[in-house]
């Protein structure tokens, strides 16, 4: 962990009332998990050096107990044992729209974009996430078992993220963390989504700026009346954002589009997590200073349009300057509809980030820029029994995944 | 006076070195070689001359030439060029929105040899290409074949030494979602077969006429770039390669196959496993893509990256391709990766990767594996061509190395930058809707 970045170590799991009362109403306990010992001829836990002929146990209320080398874990009676030669812990998706962007990519499936109003922080990911959409299932038998989803890039504000793990049949069982950050695009898209206004980069900031002075107002003005006067959902989100409570994650391709989102955080403080940062790798001192985290556009997004002058080697050169980097399946307007982080985090390696270095974009590095850190993202006693099994390297084509369990819960056992 | 024998003397000199850099025979020692016609090689020895591969074998069984220029590639992998069967770089285009058929319209016309996608294409392995207009029309025009040599115009690239005689490419069809519209384009699957079929009828007619003027000039039927075009197609000369996606439109490309007589190369194929047996019967060879994910577009919900071994198993001939930019040509060998991942036998993918592509351009003879007599269109790779961290080092086309991880403007196409990729064409969007 490089301490020049700062990066989020509390979940907001059911902060607020809202998502209190939506945990309580809906999550429900994992029915069928089981003792379960996993045994890899290599472990990593991201929390130290990987274990060689380790073992995970993992309890019966889907948390582990137990991570240590075979020879000194003794595994109690009754526990199913699978094995593998590669372990890792459950992978982190650190930015995608899976469950709001269906896979067909018809308009009825599509909701990741509201398109009336360019500044819409108060619409809810919770509200539109489809837990039985079919790419859910797609990534997680990649090993995907935590994914921070919600509304995407292309509006100035498009909305809200929140994290779920790959599994159940609603959100609620699916649900980690129902309000992760506000999501924010400086850039040229959106002109385009939202029928030139703003027309350029710079009013799209003066917008932004505009906006954040009303919720400035509206947070002093509630304050001094002691929470009554008439609510608004638009600044009652913002407020939240400047009281430092709820992230901004700012996609940013161009480096002028980093530094206005820099120059952002400056004015307002709040909490930023830069996204896409496409050109990132021109600017790494400011991002670093900044001591902001980046989750990087996937290693094998296509390099045209705000992207066209990224690079294959982008993780590399952040993780170097110390700079916290995930790694994210993104949005993707058309095919293929979504991406796999476990092969971006490969494309990555393969152009020079170290293995290990690589494994951390899909782990514990995108669990803590995600907040979830507490429960996902290592091998860890009392952390989410959330493990991916894998018959080889887990970066190369030819090997598979051949368990992906969540919560104690063996999910997926065929290899793919 | 001074400066003009000066510059005399420079072109002299240059001449000698670049002839003899041509003469002299180039020799690459110690890597495995993978000629894909025959079985790999440990510790082989490649031996080039005049642009054609002019020995291939085991060290110790290669007679190395006194004058050779030696290359040390111990650990490498050196195995042919890559054939890409269907891309979209160089920025061309194809027929306009003014009808859903143009057999005329030639790509060639439109390809700006200097567009930075084609050195990018250089360093993913490529070496020959099979460039393509789009897919929003029945047919889009004419495909051109060409050799990613380093070239300043179209004619450096082409593989056909004459444009106006020779055939350069193939005919891009389409069918299924993407060429439909308003009149005159099709509003149903029904009707573009219709137009297709109305199509190759008056091409039929056409080359009647030809056949009756039995040569006499004045009997001829007045010229018909379209026809002419088509009739080169019904006589098996030039490929038809046809956009398609859904099983049912599979099917439709094999019957109007079937109906005319003309060869065909099935590109994306998106579900070929549910028809893999009837592509066999047809004997169409397919084109596919491998996708980090189905969807995006509802004929691709289904595609399949089990696509490879399916057709393989049912014994089509199988080959890749990038449709650059939906995937980038700097990747392609992912796509055996991805195939053998699910379940097509390394040995068939890396010949789909080569020699699959060489005969679905008609090319086998020239290029698509190592044996004597070929091209020298080679690549040397760090490791093993389905390893993910394995990296294309060298390119070569016809004994000219265009592509060298070591130098750093081709580095820097390899891996992208600041400023790399100067050209954007305004038709660089057609590779995406062109799916």
């Amino acid at each position: 962990m490089h301490s020049s970045t700062a990066v989020f170590g509390k979940s907001r799991l059911g902060s607020g009332l809202i998502g209190a009362a939506l945990a309580a109403a809906l999550v429900v306990p994992s029915p069928l998990a089981a003792q379960l010992a996993v045994r890899g001829e290599t472990v990593y836990t991201m929390a130290g050096p990987p274990i060689q002929d380790g073992v995970v146990l993992i309890g019966r209320d889907g948390k582990i107990e137990q991570v240590g080398e075979a020879s000194r874990v003794r595994i109690p009676s009754g526990y199913r044992t699978l094995e593998a030669k590669v372990v890792t812990p459950g992978l982190v998706d650190a930015h995608s729209v899976v469950g709001l962007a269906g896979y067909l990519n018809q308009p009825h499936e599509q909701d990741q974009l509201e398109r009336t109003n360019a500044i819409q922080p108060e619409l809810r990911a919770f509200d539109a996430y489809n837990a039985g959409e079919f790419l859910v299932e797609w990534i997680r038998d990649y090993g995907v078992t935590t994914v921070h989803t919600g509304h995407g890039p292309g509006a100035l504000m498009s909305g809200q993220t929140m994290v779920v793990k790959t599994r159940g049949s609603n959100v609620g069982e699916a649900l980690v963390d129902s309000v992760t950050m506000v999501a924010m695009t400086l850039g040229p898209e959106v002109s385009a989504n939202y029928g030139g206004r703003p027309g350029t980069r710079s009013k799209g900031v003066a917008l932004i700026r505009a906006e954040l002075i009303k919720a400035q107002e509206y947070a002093r003005r509630r304050g001094e009346r002691g929470q009554d006067g008439p609510r608004d959902l638009k600044l009652e989100t913002l407020a939240r954002v400047l009281a430092g409570e709820i992230p901004a994650l700012i996609t940013a391709q161009r480096a002028t589009e980093i530094l206005a989102a820099l120059r952002l955080q400056k004015e307002f403080g709040f909490r930023l997590v830069l996204d896409g940062a496409a050109e990132s790798y021109l600017v790494i001192d400011e991002i670093r200073e900044a001591g902001v985290p980046v989750i990087l556009h996937p290693t094998m997004a296509r390099q045209s349009g705000t992207l066209e002058n990224a690079t294959f080697e982008t993780a590399r050169l952040l993780r170097e300057a110390g700079i916290t980097v995930a790694l994210q399946s993104g949005f993707e307007g058309y095919v293929p509809k979504t991406r796999v982080v476990l092969f971006e985090a490969a494309m990555a390696a393969a152009y020079g980030l170290p293995f290990e270095d690589a494994l951390r974009t899909v782990t514990i590095d995108a669990a803590r820029v995600i907040g979830v850190a507490d429960r996902v993202g290592s091998l860890e006693r009392g952390k989410d029994g959330d493990v991916v099994l894998f018959d080889g390297d887990p970066f190369e084509y030819t090997t598979y995944v051949c368990g992906v369990i969540i919560e104690g819960q063996v999910v997926s056992e065929r290899c793919r | 006076m001074h400066r003009v024998v000066w510059s005399f003397l420079v072109l002299v000199l240059a001449g000698i070195s670049s002839a003899v850099a041509q003469d002299r025979p180039l020799v690459f020692r110690g890597a495995r070689l993978i000629p894909i016609t025959a079985p790999p090689i440990e510790n082989g020895v490649l031996v080039v001359q005049g642009g054609k591969i002019v020995a291939v074998g085991e060290e110790g069984r290669v007679r190395i030439p006194g004058d050779a220029v030696v290359h040390d590639v111990a650990g490498k992998v050196i195995m042919p060029g890559l054939v890409d069967t269907h891309s979209h770089i160089g920025g061309g285009d194809g027929g306009d929105r003014s009808a859903p058929i143009h057999g005329d319209v030639r790509i060639l016309d439109a390809i700006d040899a200097r567009n930075d996608r084609i050195q990018q294409a250089q360093a993913g392995g490529i070496t020959t290409v099979n460039v393509m207009p789009g897919s929003g029309h029945l047919m889009s025009g004419q495909t051109a074949y060409l050799k990613l040599r380093d070239g300043r115009t179209i004619y450096d690239l082409l593989i056909c030494d004459d444009v106006l005689t020779e055939i350069c490419g193939g005919m891009k069809m389409a069918n299924g979602t993407n060429p439909r519209g308003q009149s005159p384009f099709p509003g149903t699957r029904a009707k573009a077969a219709a137009l297709v079929r109305a199509k190759f009828i008056q091409a039929q007619e056409y080359r009647e006429k030809i056949r009756q003027a039995n040569g006499d000039p004045s009997k001829l039927p007045p010229r018909k770039l379209e026809l002419e075009a088509l009739v080169e197609v019904l006589a098996g000369k030039r490929l038809i390669n046809l956009h398609t996606h859904r099983h049912d439109d599979i099917l439709t490309a094999l019957r109007l196959q079937k109906e005319f007589g003309f060869r065909i190369v099935l590109q994306h194929v998106s579900e070929a496993w549910k028809v893999a047996d009837e592509i066999a019967a047809a004997g169409a060879p397919a084109s596919i893509i491998l996708l980090d994910s189905p969807g995006g577009k509802l004929e691709t919900i289904d595609i399949r990256s089990t696509n490879g071994a399916a057709l393989e198993k049912a014994g089509v001939l199988v080959g890749f391709h990038t449709d650059d930019g939906i995937t980038d040509s700097r990747l392609f060998l992912r796509s055996a990766g991805l195939a053998v991942r699910e379940g097509m036998s390394r040995d068939a993918a890396l010949y789909a990767l080569t020699m699959a592509g060489a005969r679905m351009l008609d090319l086998e003879d020239r290029i698509g594996s190592l044996d004597v007599g070929k091209d020298a269109d080679f690549i040397v790779l760090s490791g093993d061509p389905l390893s993910v961290y394995t990296r294309v080092e060298q390119t070569w086309v016809e004994g000219e190395k265009v592509f060298d991880l070591n130098d750093p403007r081709d580095r820097a196409y390899a891996v992208g930058g600041f400023g790399v990729v100067r050209v954007i064409s305004a038709n660089h969007h057609e590779g995406m809707e062109g799916h």
